[in-house]
């Protein structure tokens, strides 16, 4: 049976223009891809990565333009097309002014109160 | 913009590896603006930043993103490091790119790309008197 895994994302755009992606994010579709059951629970300033219609795009430095920029709330609605759940603290996004109708669909929040309970229900939870 | 015929010139203090956060992109966004608005460049890569500009860095095929290594396009540093040194030579300013060399070697990244060259702290020192000023974008 495959290992359920639970990613902790809380340092965000951390190198994502350079990466054209969240490194984490990316291992959470890497690892599902070799068998295991990945999730993802974006807390801090990472509650961003939830947010609709991000554009990261327009990068460019003398000749050389960046045409394939980061779309992780795409990357993160292929996680959950792929089976995997993502959620994210109410409360952090909340004293950002992300409002839920603003987030991607599928994502799930939840208080932080309910991180025990949430936890148990994962072989492995891991804090990035 | 420089305001004599001889362009002023700024110092960088670079101290970040590649691919680790978004520092040595905003270093590259205002290097870039410098270059664009007449001003000479110094940089001192420092630490891990001398693995900015190393030659073998590679673009790779995205599986998660579904996408060959040609349609994923991605720029690796080395690459806009190069971009940088050719706006600097078209807008006929000086790009000095200069890596630490102890650095270097204790990471094993002596092959630089064309156009960056191998120093010490001395050339950080020449570099600070020799600018209007000089911006240290540390490593945390």
């Amino acid at each position: 049976m495959a290992e359920n895994i639970l990613s902790i994302v809380e340092s965000a755009y951390r190198a994502t223009l350079e990466e054209q992606d969240d490194p984490i994010v990316w291992l959470a579709h890497a690892l599902r891809a070799s068998g295991a059951a990945t999730h993802l629970l974006l807390r801090g300033n990472a509650v961003n990565y939830g947010v609709r219609d991000q554009d990261a795009s327009g990068l460019r430095f003398g000749a050389r333009a960046q045409t394939q920029p980061p779309r992780i709330d795409r990357d993160l609605l292929a996680l959950i097309d792929k089976g995997g759940e993502v959620f994210y603290i109410r409360d952090d996004a909340s004293i950002r002014g992300i409002r839920p109708d603003e987030v991607i669909p599928g994502l799930k929040p939840v208080k932080t109160t309910d991180l025990p309970a949430l936890f148990r229900r994962f072989d492995r939870v891991w804090h990035w | 913009m420089a305001d004599s015929d001889t362009p002023a010139t700024i110092t960088f203090v670079l101290n970040d590896p590649p691919y680790e956060n978004a520092r040595s992109t905003t270093a590259f966004r205002l290097i870039d603006t410098a270059i664009r608005r007449g001003f000479n460049v110094n940089v001192f890569a420092y630490e891990g930043a001398v693995a900015l500009p190393f030659a073998r860095q590679a673009p790779h095929a995205n599986a998660v993103h579904g996408r060959d290594v040609a349609s994923e396009d991605h720029p690796n540093t080395k690459d806009w490091i190069a971009a940088l040194l050719a706006e600097a030579a078209e807008r006929q300013v000086k790009l000095d790119w200069v890596n630490c060399g102890l650095c270097v070697d204790e990471r094993g990244v002596a092959e630089a790309i064309p156009g960056t060259r191998r120093g010490s702290p001395a050339d950080l020192a020449k570099f600070s008197e020799a600018s209007r000023s000089t911006l240290v974008i540390p490593t945390r």
